[in-house]
């Protein structure tokens, strides 16, 4: 392949106040090529996709397309250079037909109405195109998550894209459906289209990418030909360390079973049933939209059960709130923490110690020494990285504020923890001491349950995993017979 | 702004930070300096005592709807439950000759239950507050005007004089009032649990739901108080005019919530403290004092108001749009 540079980054630098997201990286992406982009959270691939877009600013370097060098891209500039991206989050309109998504901005013809039939048959032409059988007439809102990614290509094809960046694009996406996506990547590339890849999932970077990159901590790590690649040698890239360090191993050996859930339903689940003993790690795994943190919700009494039990120490609790959850000790680290577990504006005592102020008040005001004294208990042992106990929230990184959140189960001396997606959006080190953190609250006979999308950290800290399917129980896996193939074919409801 | 070095963006922000919460101390500050040099009869002791008796009222109520706010609600309709109770205390003390002692008491529980309405209808029908209340604003008004049927209710016992009109030492009643509701508003929103609940529901909704408050009665509670508080302000307004009129009141929302906003009550909720509050409260009192001294006609008044309100909540989401500039810049460094 003697292939054209269509884009290139030279010593591309982005500083936001105490880090530097890309730090003089360097980057080639050839005419015609499915070019995956690799890296932890954190590794500066989004830095980088939107510095290419134009959606910040670059504090040095040069991005090179086509025949010229630009200090600074806009998104404007990056659209006429035919440069589309996809972000994980759909740029559409729900309200709108599929086809007026898909030209909008765009006027087809010089009169003053719109075009509804030219461009109704334009869209199905593109459709036509891929081979799917969407109406252009539906509204996007009616749409499933695949069918709107394949709206959000037809937009940029429509476009006349020469270079596509798709972040995270199978994340929404069932098995077969990502099939059918890499089927139209596989066009686009015959076309000559360039496809930046951005994922985390291992396979599919091996499934349909020419060459691969890996970036971490903001800096360019190495690119790889895919086929003369393998796992381990990108997991090591990625993650820069052997993978075995990364979870520690813990003592005790769990006897003593501490809640059991006997058919439980609701909120989407039916009839689940496993149990957790005290000091196991036991995983939740599954595809999006199987059910997980669904589930999650139902034992935290976020949202209503419809059926079944749930057994705490032997005996049969009922939670119809998330304060008869907290009675229960049951806490919960919710996968979106921002939204779900933490007050930004306010600061980290406040935050640490809100579930259980009532508890530290006496006559309705607040002991403001006692509350100092827990905050600062809990910022040592989790070891929170923050000038002060008052600084807000918002101002700490990721793997802080995920520490913050679990503190805050641990002042309500949950003995059932709850971790769903406990290292999203958290960088590799913190990530690190998270692991370490559930270990040791294993160790101490916690209970816990934890929900991940990422296969690698389940297997690598779960002693049990539970495997859900489209809401329903789909198996449950020793550790002893863990592999991760067997896992997608249980995930995926092919076993 | 582009390539700003780190350093200058940090001071920016850090100016923006103190701005935001010594402005409103800084335009009250400056208004008094403009407007003793304008007017010599600004900065007299009479003057004073009667600017601070003329907001308090406002004041007082402001406490009421801050607190929701606060709670990311809203209330609009304060002055209608203004209109409402004092209308019914009025008929009851003129006509009812029911004692104060007594009449008292059943306006303040007539005010929290209209408080209290306003809570269920929020929870119940899951309607932003704003238009609940916008509903009920109209409801309690014309409910007030047909109970008023038109009348000027006099004949009031003398006396209920000294809620409005008396003195304790120096001090009005109303004045000694307000800085009482301040004082236990302001202990309670930063002392209580209570207070944390009441910051975490408009903060995060969610968040505090999950951390087991009840939100719905949080809501309810957090409208009971502000009708219980408005219904004290119509105690004393009506002690003030002496007579029962369907103006009474009318309208004192816009103030309240000018002066909520000025003092840096977050529209959103999650944030406020009431002496930014208070704060607020004395920049509408002096723009108001002021113009009256000057004799402007009270049509300027209304468009100076205006526009101070508008200044106010621009400044707000200024800083709130600035805010979040920040924050998107913020999310990929975290990564």
């Amino acid at each position: 392949m003697d292939a054209r540079v269509v884009l290139s980054l030279k010593n591309t630098t982005k500083r936001y106040p105490g880090v530097l997201a890309l730090n003089n990286v360097s980057l080639d992406f050839l005419e015609g090529e499915v070019h995956a982009l690799l890296g932890e959270n954190g590794a500066g691939k989004s830095t980088l996709i939107k510095a290419v877009a134009g959606a910040i600013d670059l504090d040095g370097g040069i991005v090179h397309v086509g025949e010229h060098d630009y200090k600074q891209m806009t998104p404007h500039l990056s659209r006429s250079l035919g440069i589309e991206v996809i972000y994980q989050e759909f740029n559409l309109v729900p309200p709108m037909s599929a086809a007026e998504n898909i030209f909008l901005g765009d006027r087809i013809n010089k009169s003053l109405l719109v075009d509804f039939k030219t461009m109704k048959s334009k869209t199905k032409e593109i459709f036509d195109l891929f081979k799917v059988d969407i109406d252009p007439g539906a509204l996007v809102q009616n749409l499933s998550p695949a069918q709107q990614q394949i709206v959000e290509i037809a937009k940029a094809v429509s476009k006349n894209v020469k270079i596509l960046i798709m972040d995270e694009p199978s994340a929404p996406l069932s098995v077969s459906e990502v099939d059918r996506m890499f089927e139209i990547i596989q066009q686009l590339k015959q076309k000559g289209v360039t496809v930046v890849y951005i994922s985390h999932r291992l396979e599919e970077v091996f499934k349909i990418s020419d060459r691969v990159t890996v970036m971490r901590d903001g800096r360019y790590v190495a690119t790889r030909l895919t086929k003369d690649t393998n796992r381990k040698e990108l997991i090591n890239l990625m993650v820069g360390r052997e993978l075995t360090e990364v979870y520690p191993s813990r003592t005790i050996i769990p006897t003593e079973t501490a809640i059991e859930i006997k058919n439980l339903s609701g909120n989407g689940d039916k009839d689940i049933s496993f149990s957790v003993k005290k000091g196991e790690i036991v995983g939740l795994s599954g595809l999006v939209g199987s059910g997980r943190t669904e589930l999650a919700m139902l034992l935290c009494g976020a949202v209503p059960i419809e059926g079944g039990e749930i057994w705490v120490n032997g005996k049969p609790i009922k939670i119809k709130s998330p304060a008869d959850a907290i009675k229960h000790k049951i806490g919960l680290l919710p996968e979106d923490r921002k939204a779900h577990g933490l007050f930004l504006e306010m600061g980290v005592k406040w935050n640490i110690c809100f579930p259980i102020i009532r508890g530290l008040s006496k006559n309705g005001v607040v002991d403001r020494k006692k509350e100092t004294q827990i905050a600062k208990k809990y910022k040592e042992q989790l070891d929170i990285k923050t000038p002060s106990l008052e600084q807000q929230l918002k101002n700490l990184s990721g793997g802080n504020q995920q520490k913050v959140v679990l503190a805050k189960s641990l002042a309500t001396e949950s003995s059932i923890l709850i971790f769903d997606e406990p290292t999203r959006g958290i960088d590799v080190g913190a990530k690190q001491e998270i692991y370490k953190l559930m270990c040791t609250l294993a160790n101490n006979g916690i209970a816990i349950i934890m929900v991940s999308c990422d296969m690698e950290e389940l297997l690598g800290m779960s002693d049990r995993i539970v495997v859900l399917c489209e809401g329903k129980m789909a198996g449950e896996v020793k550790k002893e017979q863990f592999s991760q193939d067997y896992f997608l074919d249980l995930a995926s409801g092919t076993h | 702004m582009k390539n700003q070095p780190a350093f200058l963006s940090n001071l920016g922000g850090k100016i923006g930070l103190t701005m935001r919460k010594y402005a409103p101390l800084m335009i009250l500050i400056g208004l008094v300096i403009l407007f003793s040099f304008l007017s010599p009869n600004f900065m007299t002791a009479y003057n004073i005592r009667i600017l601070v008796r003329q907001v308090s009222f406002a004041a007082i109520s402001a406490v009421g709807v801050m607190f929701v706010m606060i709670g990311g609600g809203i209330d609009l309709s304060i002055g209608s439950q203004i209109v409402f109770t004092n209308i019914v205390l009025a008929i009851m003390m003129a006509y009812g000759k029911i004692p104060p002692i007594l009449a008292i008491p059943i306006c303040l529980l007539l005010g929290t239950t209209l408080g209290l309405i306003n809570g269920l209808l929020v929870i119940k029908l899951k309607i932003h507050p704003l238009i609940i209340t916008l509903g009920t604003a109209q409801i309690y008004k014309g409910i007030g005007f047909i109970v008023a049927n038109s009348r000027n209710i006099i004949g009031l016992p003398d006396s209920f004089r000294v809620f409005g009109q008396g003195y304790l030492g120096p001090i009005p009643v109303p004045v000694c009032v307000m800085i009482v509701v301040a004082l236990i508003g302001s202990f309670v929103l930063t002392r209580t649990y209570f207070g944390r609940y009441v910051f975490a529901l408009g903060g995060n909704e969610e968040a505090a739901r999950l951390a087991g408050v009840n939100i719905n009665r949080m809501k309810v509670i957090l409208f009971v108080i502000c009708g219980f508080i408005s219904s004290i302000t119509a105690v004393l307004l009506l002690s003030r005019v002496f007579a029962g009129q369907t103006t009474t009141g009318l309208g004192i929302e816009f103030d309240c919530l000018t002066a909520a906003l000025l003092g840096g009550v977050s529209f959103k909720g999650g944030e406020g403290t009431i002496f930014g509050l208070i704060t607020g409260v004395l920049i509408i009192g002096v723009l108001n004092n002021a113009m009256q001294l000057a004799s402007f006609p009270d049509f300027y008044q209304n468009v100076v108001k205006g526009a101070v309100l508008l200044i106010a909540v621009g400044f707000d989401v200024y800083q709130k749009t600035r805010k979040a500039r920040e924050t998107i810049a913020r999310v990929p460094a975290q990564g």
